[in-house]
């Protein structure tokens, strides 16, 4: 962690779902940074992620979005006094490509020769030479959570939550930094926070993606059984790092509902909700008002509201 | 009476199987049929064909049947199948070689036509949702 005088300076992703729908993912993120003495800032120019990595292997076309953002980090670290070469994104769906895609041109010095070759009006070339970082893991490994536990003002005790890591944080194993079938970063994240992680069996289950923009019937029936399964641990909420997966956990719940009249509504929220409300972060970092189902009546049962 | 007997390994799908091969960077024939990738299939339930079959239909060159299957349209390549193969063949890979190869063909087979959605369906999705849906299932 950085000292008191002179915080510590991270350049930061945030993706295209951040600045419309999952403003309150963004907003909460910056918010909760600052508490800790880390400096974000937003990478200039940044472009598309390319949402998913292309699984066809001689497809260099879909590398050229990822690399390119890259290039920025790069630009943004030469001008930057106090950064490295490297950059966060809270966001599991831009981690996972972007990482994905840098490895593959690490690995692939051909590709990368013709993205550098194709985006050739860029001044910086990239080299392999930047690494992408998920806000979790920066949390873990440079913050700490101990010294992240210090800077929580309002525990959330008694609040009880289900972390939900869905696929892309864990798959493949290349860029998981947890365990792929049990992994338990989030848990201690909670528990850092005050609350009270609760085990439920759909915790690395897909919860049906894309699916949701033709089949949102196929997504009722993921959400019922990843929200049911909560449910049936007597969580409080479900907390997430996707904003697809919160898009399909938080806003297809009438579509579960109507597919099963027990299902029973539940908030979901980023992580980094939970973090600014645990440092006392003012309202306008926790932006409730974009969730579909209200975490209120909840926090208030937990005097947290 | 003139009568000749040829002895080949050829078939038919031969070509077709080398295809997916390549596309996918995958040995179809490492297979052997475990079944742990379709046990673990969010999916499974949706598909008309499990991923296990699919890849037994692969080897076996079937490939305007694997083409006309919905399983290759519901896989959503969460990469389950992938982390559990203790074969290490990338089954999400195969899939999507499979529909790359359905998407790269000349009638543009899409699978999604968002502009066939109602204003109010897609004034709700975030732009995560539409563009990697258009990324899976659009040509």
């Amino acid at each position: 962690m950085g000292n008191e005088n002179k915080p510590m300076k991270l350049a930061y992703y945030p993706g295209c779902t951040l600045k419309n729908q999952a403003t309150n993912f963004d907003v909460s993120t910056v918010s909760s940074m600052a508490k800790l003495d880390v400096e974000v800032e937003e990478l200039d120019r940044w472009n598309c992620c390319g949402t998913v990595h292309a699984l066809d292997s001689d497809n260099v076309m879909n590398r050229v979005a990822p690399i390119t953002n890259m290039i920025r980090v790069k630009e943004a670290q030469a001008r930057t006094e106090g950064m490295a070469s490297e950059f966060m994104t809270s966001c599991a769906m831009c981690y996972n490509t972007l990482k994905r895609a840098n490895i593959d041109v690490k690995a692939r010095s051909d590709a990368l020769e013709t993205i550098n070759n194709f985006l050739s009006l860029e001044k910086t070339k990239y080299e392999g030479d930047v690494e992408v970082l998920h806000l979790l893991e920066y949390l873990r490994d440079r913050v700490g959570f101990d010294n992240l536990a210090k800077k929580v003002t309002k525990p959330l005790k008694g609040l009880r939550v289900a972390c939900y890591y869905g696929c892309l944080l864990l798959r493949p194993k290349e860029v998981a930094f947890d365990d792929v079938e049990n992994p338990t970063i989030m848990e201690n994240l909670i528990r850092a926070l005050g609350a009270t992680p609760v085990e439920f069996s759909h915790k690395a289950e897909c919860c049906g993606a894309h699916l949701t923009v033709g089949k949102p019937e196929v997504i009722a029936d993921r959400t019922d059984k990843i929200m049911g399964s909560a449910h049936e641990e007597r969580a409080d909420l479900v907390v997430v790092s996707c904003p697809l997966c919160a898009f399909n956990l938080d806003f297809r719940q009438d579509d579960a509902k109507r597919l099963n009249p027990d299902f029973h509504n539940m908030p979901v929220l980023y992580f980094t909700q939970l973090m600014a409300l645990a440092f006392g972060c003012d309202k306008s970092a926790l932006r409730f008002d974009l969730q579909h189902i209200d975490p209120l009546p909840v926090l208030k049962v937990h005097g947290l509201d | 009476m003139d009568t000749t007997l040829r002895i080949t390994s050829a078939r038919d799908g031969k070509a077709f199987v080398a295809q997916i091969e390549k596309i996918s960077g995958q040995k179809l024939l490492a297979c052997y049929q475990c079944g742990k990738c379709s046990a673990g299939c969010p999916m499974a339930a949706h598909m008309d064909v499990l991923p296990n079959q699919m890849i037994r239909m692969a080897q076996l060159g079937m490939h305007k049947q694997l083409l006309a299957t919905r399983a290759i349209w519901m896989c959503v390549s969460c990469l389950t199948c992938n982390s559990r193969c203790p074969k290490d063949i990338k089954i999400a890979e195969v899939f999507e070689a499979l529909r790359r190869t359905a998407l790269r063909a000349g009638q543009r087979d899409d699978h999604l036509k968002i502009m066939e959605l109602t204003p109010e369906a897609r004034s709700v999705l975030p732009p995560i949702a539409t563009i990697s849906a258009m990324r899976k299932l659009t040509s």
